[in-house]
């Protein structure tokens, strides 16, 4: 009698602390409550032959044992909060987050940017108390989601490319995606350290401009896909127009962030400083049509 | 043309040492890339070339310690498994 009323007594405890798991427990809520009823002779730890409860509720309802568990659980989020402070030291995760923040929409329209952007006029960041608006919510904010599914699309991509030849080996899927990574990092790197001898005061940051060159996957897939569908000269078609089309952009996008505001807004402003900033700038947006070459002629014969 | 990422990696020690074993006075003052030769006016643009002397010179600075570290490591390594 007592057992049965012990165990409804637990089991409508159970459920309550179930309804609000953001009682005082620290860390993931444990399926137990700490009740002092009902517990077993002497300090021990549980075993399994509990005398008074039934098997499985002895070991929880050792007040020992729950002393441990809380403990252990309390650990366990210091050790977690830890490791989230210092990895948010080497990878600024939550400065990352804003790059990933995009939906369909933007993602649709920044395509198609990339691919004429012949049209669009304001090429503006806008910018929301001083940090800059979430790309979502505007279309010239750079992101990371276009460029990483891109790479991954290229390197699948040129998998089948290279399927189609007869060439294919599943090494080759890692060889693509180490050399194109390695082309990335290098054209990063060379772009910080021109970037850093011109001494440009500009709000740049890394992860802006691996974004920037991520962009040009996507001329490059399109070009691999209608070299596969229409062989050599609709390889050199598309390629020759996703160039073109990335070259405008790039030009476009850089000049609002490397030239001082008097030469972005059309004004040639003759001087050294000015004049080097738009070789620097033409330089990085020719590099990426030779890039893009580069790194597709071998797969389509 | 198949890079992989130990490829870079061995191409940025190489730099890095190449950039560290250059010596101050017997080689960069000569050419006039001294420590003491880049830092020009006080004007408001430093130029390329004093940027570059003060890179030359940074990195010489900061990577000479880790620099041991890193070769030893590759030495070991590369004795090791060819």
């Amino acid at each position: 009698n007592l057992n049965i009323h012990n165990i409804q007594f637990r089991r409508s405890m159970l459920n309550n602390r179930m309804r609000n798991p953001s009682a005082d427990i620290s860390g993931p809520s444990p399926l137990f409550e700490d009740t002092s009823t009902g517990s077993p002779p002497g300090g021990h730890r549980g075993q399994d032959k509990g005398p008074v409860n039934y098997p499985g509720q002895s070991l929880l309802s050792d007040p020992m044992s729950n002393l441990a568990m809380a403990y252990g659980s309390s650990l366990a989020t210091q050790g977690k909060e830890m490791m989230d402070k210092n990895l948010d030291r080497f990878i600024p995760i939550s400065k990352l987050k804003y790059y990933f923040a995009v939906d369909t929409l933007y993602v649709g329209k920044k395509l198609g940017l990339l691919v004429f952007p012949y049209m669009h006029q304001n090429w503006e960041v806008s910018y929301q108390q001083d940090t800059p608006v979430a790309p979502r919510f505007d279309i010239n904010a750079p992101d990371l989601y276009i460029p990483v599914m891109g790479f991954i699309t290229y390197v699948l991509v040129a998998g089948l490319a290279l399927g189609t030849q007869n060439r294919f080996t599943p090494e080759i899927l890692g060889m693509q995606a180490s050399s194109a990574l390695v082309w990335l990092i290098i054209e990063v790197l060379a772009t910080l350290l021109s970037l850093y001898l011109v001494t440009v005061n500009t709000d740049l940051t890394t992860i802006d401009l691996v974004a920037f060159s991520g962009y040009k996957y996507v001329g490059m897939i399109m070009g691999v896909l209608s070299g596969l569908l229409f062989g050599r000269t609709g390889y050199y078609l598309s390629l020759l127009w996703c160039c073109l089309s990335i070259f405008v952009f790039m030009i476009r996008t850089l000049r609002l962030k490397i030239l001082s505001e008097a030469a972005a807004e059309g004004v040639l402003v003759r001087g050294a400083k000015n004049q080097l900033r738009m070789y620097l700038t033409m330089a990085i947006a020719a590099a990426q049509p030779v890039f893009m070459y580069w790194l597709t002629f071998h797969l389509v014969r | 043309m198949a890079f992989t990422l130990y490829a870079l990696i061995q191409t940025a020690i190489l730099l890095t040492n190449a950039v560290a074993v250059l010596h101050e006075e017997r080689f960069l003052s000569k050419i006039g890339w001294g420590a003491d030769q880049g830092i020009g006016g006080f004007g408001d643009e430093p130029g390329i070339k004093a940027q570059l002397l003060n890179l030359i010179r940074s990195v010489r600075t900061v990577m000479r310690v880790p620099l041991i570290a890193v070769n030893s490591v590759c030495i070991v390594l590369l004795l090791l498994f060819g």
